[in-house]
Formats: structure tokens, sequence, C-alpha cells
């Protein structure tokens, strides 16, 4: 407990130069994380979500990260795909097992499903929404890293943990000796 | 420089860059794995071809699939998602797929198989011209690993044809 006792120390023996240039030091090492992470995304042309439903086990757990990549390619059958249902946050992660394309205008019709339902994903589509198009794909899932989304759910399910967790390591670098 | 904190943030940080180092490592290694899976679909009956009110025509089929597939697994797959997809071209649409049956298979041993079975999704064609219409089933494989890239492949089996009228 003598560790207790040494951070009290530390609070009380701060001074306000001290804590300014520490807070600045600790936003700027956030920040150039942030800053790269957005710029790798950037350059490979990836985003990576975390899977938060069941829907696709086993191959996908929830959980799991997943790099995804767009491009012109047209999309396929067998492609596991991203997209948003308009009026829903979560992003949904299936699988395309229709694709129907339009000799006219180029056209396509996409029809989704999670591998581990057993009704395809018009229950799920906006309201009389038979088909997904292209531009309501995010992108295609192309690779993934178990248990990597883990941080991400727990932040986003029990928003009070975010704010503890950067209170607690704001205080703690605030207040260290070095 | 030997504070607690200090040393828990080197080991953390270290062993972070570590895992993701094996990770992309072991992507890299599905890379030297030369695959060369083989398979065979037959049509063994057309259950039934009938054009619904909607305009729209649906067929019931049952198929015999055989496939070797073993030598799509390395060491850093989880699994291999299979199906088969009816693949044809109509005047209206120049791409139409469309998925009649699929399974995981979660380990080697499993993915030397026979199956006989009647389309486990629903065919429905938009649009009514598929009577005689000619199609590929195509067999699709998805590598799934246990981290890292996956990939995917599919071996196209040509020559289909569908009746010239509806029963």
């Amino acid at each position: 407990m003598g560790w207790v006792r040494k951070t009290v120390d530390s609070v009380k023996s701060l001074q306000v130069k001290q804590v300014l240039l520490r807070a600045i030091s600790l936003a700027m090492v956030f920040t150039s994380g942030l800053i790269l992470w957005k710029a790798l995304m950037c350059m490979t042309g990836t985003t990576s979500p975390v899977v938060v439903s069941g829907s696709m086990e086993p191959s996908f757990k929830r959980g799991d990260a997943l790099f995804l990549y767009k491009n012109k390619d047209p999309i396929r059958a067998g492609d596991i795909v991203v997209f948003n249902v308009k009026g829903q946050d979560v992003p949904i992660v299936h699988r395309v097992i229709e694709v129907h394309e339009q000799q006219s205008n180029g056209e396509i019709k996409l029809l989704t499903k999670g591998d581990a339902n057993d009704m395809d994903d018009r229950f799920l589509y906006a309201r009389g929404q038979l088909w997904l198009k292209p531009q309501h794909i995010m992108g295609r899932a192309v690779g993934l890293l178990p248990y990597a989304g883990w941080v991400t759910i727990v932040m986003t399910e029990k928003p009070v943990l975010q704010y503890i967790l950067v209170g607690a390591v704001g205080l703690l670098f605030l207040t260290s000796k070095d | 420089m030997h504070s607690f904190w200090l040393r828990a943030n080197a080991i953390l940080t270290f062993s972070i860059t570590i895992l993701a180092f094996m990770c992309a490592m072991a992507s890299v290694s599905d890379c030297f794995n030369s695959a060369s899976p083989s398979a065979q679909i037959q049509i063994t009956n057309i259950n039934w071809f009938q054009k619904q009110r909607n305009g729209n025509e649906e067929v019931s089929l049952t198929m015999n699939i055989t496939a070797d597939l073993q030598s799509l697994f390395t060491w850093n797959t989880k699994q291999v998602f299979v199906f088969v997809a009816a693949e044809y071209r109509t005047p209206k649409n120049a791409v139409n797929q469309v998925s009649l049956w699929d399974a995981i298979i979660p380990a080697k041993e499993q993915a030397k198989f026979r199956v006989q079975t009647v389309n486990k999704y629903r065919f429905i064609n938009q649009g009514s011209n598929l009577r005689g219409k000619d199609l590929n089933l195509t067999l699709h494989w998805h590598v799934m690993p246990k981290a890292g890239m996956m990939f995917a492949d599919k071996l196209v089996i040509p020559g289909y044809r569908l009746p010239k009228e509806y029963r």
C-alpha cells in the first residue's frame, strides 16, 4: 500500500506547468498514434471494423477484427461484404449469395446472408428493399485478426469504461515521477 | 528508467509487436501452399421448374457433389467455406450468380466428400427465360485462416442445361 501513498504524495507535489507539459505530451502520443493508424488506412485503402454479431460463425467470431478492401472489381457471389442498412448504425458483415447484373445499364443487384443464419438478409434490409446495390457496400473482407476487436466492443457497449480508462491513464501519466 | 509503468509499457509494446509479426508470418506461410482441389457435380434430377405468379421462374434440382479440397488446408486454416452457384446469362442480365448449396468444412479430414442434396437455397430467376438455358455450376471455396488474409477461388463446370418446358 506504499504505492498508494507514493501516488498521493506525487499528486500533492504537482505544479501547474509540469502538469500542462505532461498533458500535452500525453495528447501528442495519442494523436500521433491516431494519425499513423488513419494514414495506414488511407494508403492501403482498407478499414478495420470489428465483428459484433455471431451471424457469421464459425468463420468470424464476435470480437474479431476484419480487414476490408474496396476497389472497383465487381462484387461477385461468395464475397464477404460489409454494408450498412439505412437507419442502422452497426455495419453488417455477411456473404453475397446472389448477384444479378443487368445488361443494359450495368446495374447490379445483390442478396446477402450470414453463414450461420438460415434465412437470407431480406428481413434486415429496409422495408420494401429486396436487393442491395454496390453503393451500399463499404468494402470486401480480405483478412482477419482474431480477438483484436474485443477492446472496441467492450468500450462501445460499456461507455463508462472509456472514461475510466482515459481518466486512469491520464492520472497515472500526469503523476508519474519520470 | 525502472519504474513499474515503463516496464509494463515496454512488455506490452514488445508483445503486441511480436504477435502482429507472428500473424503476418502465419499469413505469408499460406502463400507457399500450392493447392490442387478437384470436384465434380452432377445434376441427378430437375425436381420441378415452374413460373411463379410474379413472372419469375423457380427451379428445384437435386445434385450430386463430389469434391476433394484437402490440399487447401494449411496449419493456418480455420475452415473452408464451399458453395455451389448456378451461373448463367439471360438477355436481360449479363451476369447471374445464384448460390444453390453451401457447407462449412472445419477440418482437412472432412474436405474429401460426396453429397447428394436438393438445392439449399431457392433458385429464382429474374424473369422467365430459363427454359432450355445453358448454365455453369461453379464450385467456389473460401479459405478462412486463423489469422491473416483469406483467399477464394473457384472451379467452373460448364455444360448443364435446363429443360425446354416447365415441369
